[in-house]
């Protein structure tokens, strides 16, 4: 008996300890290639060496490359594709959860299938509208295509965490005089602000993450990080800027890393309550 | 008591709505009807116009010819053009002859071939590997914050510094040549290739498989494994026996999105090989193929892009069919 315990721990802690170095290793490669003098890339020593900021010098050194520019595009259309994605999300999620109201099951249908949609469909009709309507470029040709993913995306996982509310609050709200706005807004909204704010954490990484549309509606001076990484160029030409991407990759990356830190319990939870994909 | 008590109270009771959970099949509140209604109507018109008119504009703009050239030799623009532009896609035809090889015409099936292999592949190594990962981390042991921190950093790094970490990893003097002592010349030939593909993607996305099996591994109460022990069985009996139908719903709702995700893929082989591995499509995804068909024709690619959507559509709905998937969110939802 104790043999098999002991073995089963043995087992679960090299489980575990694949799980962490599967996760791990990769990213920390690229942080310790980010720090490494472009002359030494292929160093394979484990552990940093030659260490240098130069990458990052390069990165956002303006007369090569937009970097900086791009983490503020992204910046700029992930807060707005995230707060359109959940003003409006919020509004389905409640009805969704807490009404009971025909085509109920129609309409969360529409919602599914509008998340399974492939991006690459949206690309050829709305590269032909923007160019004719002069918004080819723009902010907007990038935002409107993201909410297509952002909302189902938030109208499920609010929707999900919508469900498991202590919803009698409200009606005890009700009773005490208040509207069903103020109900809501003063009573409910408070406690679904964990909710909500993981929702937004998950539609934020989706559009940071976008490329495919970004990367075909975009110009130079609005393209958002995803594609100044792929498109990178470094400080020699002919030679593969790989430690300038890594510090690129490192760049993009931490802020995402601080969130998955910071909301770790509440990323899983969002990701898991609405089956959403991620 | 709130503050304006004094309004009328007395009278809210009897225009409280009776409990939620009615008998089926009661007559709805018209109100709640109409409330509900304009609550939902702004998501509807926003998909409405960021998904509904694309699409249609895309299949309308697939039985439209693109600037091609005439019997008599001269450049014509547009015109309706009929099911021209799918014949130019299932059958490979350019014309009135078979598209030469190396043009995106003859190349449909091939990249359907490809999109689906990588499907394939890529879900089923992730799933094995999920469904592990997920039973380690719904064991008991210390740091289990850490772990669940840890298997979130791939799924958190945007696909396009995935792409590019791993196009360093797998370069000719990268980390993976170097620990196995390859030679690899990995994006020079069409096996290698796509098999650096499939690993990027598989470390990318198997955490997010992981974590909806182990929500649906929690799901599952540990008196079921109890009695089953109880009762004699083996661990290899209670796992087939309890685990793996318990567990199915969630597993089939994380392979669901994951196939779909997997067909239609871009941002990896687009970003590691561009589509092609030294030469050739031998990387080419159908939603590669629809970018780079943009460049010969709005058109055309309007109709492979609903090609690629019907195929998307197709499978999600053998999935719902056959496999029961039931992600609609209707179902009551997992206690954490």
């Amino acid at each position: 008996m104790m043999t098999s315990s002991r073995w089963r721990t043995v087992r679960t802690y090299l489980g575990v300890a694949v799980i962490v170095v599967w996760g791990l290793a990769p990213f920390y490669w690229m942080l310790v290639t980010a720090f490494r003098d472009l002359q030494f890339t292929f160093d394979a020593t484990p552990w940093p060496t030659h260490v240098t900021m130069d990458n990052f010098r390069t990165v956002f050194d303006t007369s090569r490359n937009h970097f900086g520019r791009s983490l503020l595009n992204s910046v700029l259309i992930g807060v707005v594709t995230t707060a359109i994605g959940l003003v409006v999300g919020i509004f389905t999620a409640y009805a969704m959860a807490r009404l009971r109201f025909p085509a109920k099951n129609a309409i969360l249908a529409v919602i599914l299938a509008a998340s399974m949609f492939p991006g690459v469909a949206l690309v050829t009709p709305l590269f032909q509208l923007f160019r004719n309507i002069g918004w080819y470029g723009s902010y907007q040709a990038m935002i409107i295509p993201d909410i297509s993913f952002v909302l189902p995306l938030t109208i499920y996982t609010l929707t999900a965490f919508f469900r498991e509310m202590p919803w009698e609050l409200e009606e005890a709200a009700r009773i005490d005089g208040a509207t069903k706005r103020q109900a809501f807004t003063k009573i409910m909204l408070p406690l679904a602000a964990p909710g909500v704010v993981t929702t937004a954490i998950l539609a934020f990484i989706a559009a940071w993450n976008e490329f495919l549309i970004a990367s075909q509606l975009s110009n130079d001076s609005t393209q958002p990080v995803t594609v100044a990484i792929a498109s990178f160029t470094g400080s020699k030409p002919h030679v593969e800027p790989y430690t300038a991407v890594m510090a690129a990759g490192t760049v993009v990356t931490i802020p995402l890393i601080l969130m998955v830190l910071a909301f770790q319990r509440r990323i899983v939870d969002g990701l898991t309550a609405g089956g959403v994909k991620g | 008591m709130s503050s304006n008590a004094s309004g009328s109270p007395a009278s809210a009771p009897a225009r409280r709505r009776l409990p939620r959970r009615r008998a089926r099949g009661s007559s709805l509140d018209p109100h709640e009807t109409r409330r509900a209604l304009l609550l939902v109507a702004p998501a509807v018109a926003v998909l409405a116009l960021v998904i509904g008119y694309p699409v249609v504009r895309a299949v309308w703009m697939s039985f439209q010819a693109d600037q091609h050239l005439d019997a008599n030799g001269t450049f014509v623009q547009g015109g309706f053009a009929g099911l021209d532009n799918y014949k130019h896609w299932l059958l490979q035809r350019c014309g009135d002859v078979a598209c030469p090889p190396g043009s995106t015409g003859s190349s449909f099936w091939e990249v359907v071939g490809i999109t689906l292999f990588f499907t394939v592949v890529t879900v089923s190594i992730e799933l094995v590997l999920g469904f592990w990962f997920a039973v380690i981390m719904n064991g008991k042991f210390r740091g289990r914050g850490l772990v669940r921190a840890a298997v979130l950093i791939p799924w958190a790094i945007p696909t396009a510094v995935t792409a590019k970490l791993w196009y360093f990893i797998f370069s000719y003097d990268g980390i993976a040549n170097h620990l196995f002592g390859a030679h690899v010349v990995w994006f020079g030939d069409k096996w290698a290739a796509r098999s650096a593909i499939i690993v990027s993607d598989v470390w990318k996305t198997t955490p997010f498989m992981a974590l909806l099996i182990l929500a649906g591994l929690q799901l599952i109460s540990d008196d079921v494994y109890e009695a089953a022990k109880v009762d004699g069985a083996s661990a290899w009996q209670r796992f087939w026996s309890i685990t793996v139908p318990l567990v199915k719903p969630a597993v089939v709702v994380a392979l669901l999105f994951r196939t779909l995700d997997v067909l239609r893929m871009y941002d990896l082989p687009a970003i590691m090989t561009g589509g092609g591995a030294g030469d050739g499509n031998d990387t080419t995804t159908l939603s590669i193929l629809v970018i780079n068909e943009i460049r010969n024709g709005f058109n055309s690619a309007a109709a492979l892009s609903t090609l690629t959507f019907l195929l998307v559509f197709g499978v999600a709905f053998l999935f719902i069919k056959f496999l029961g998937a039931s992600a609609t969110g209707a179902e009551p939802k997992a206690k954490r």
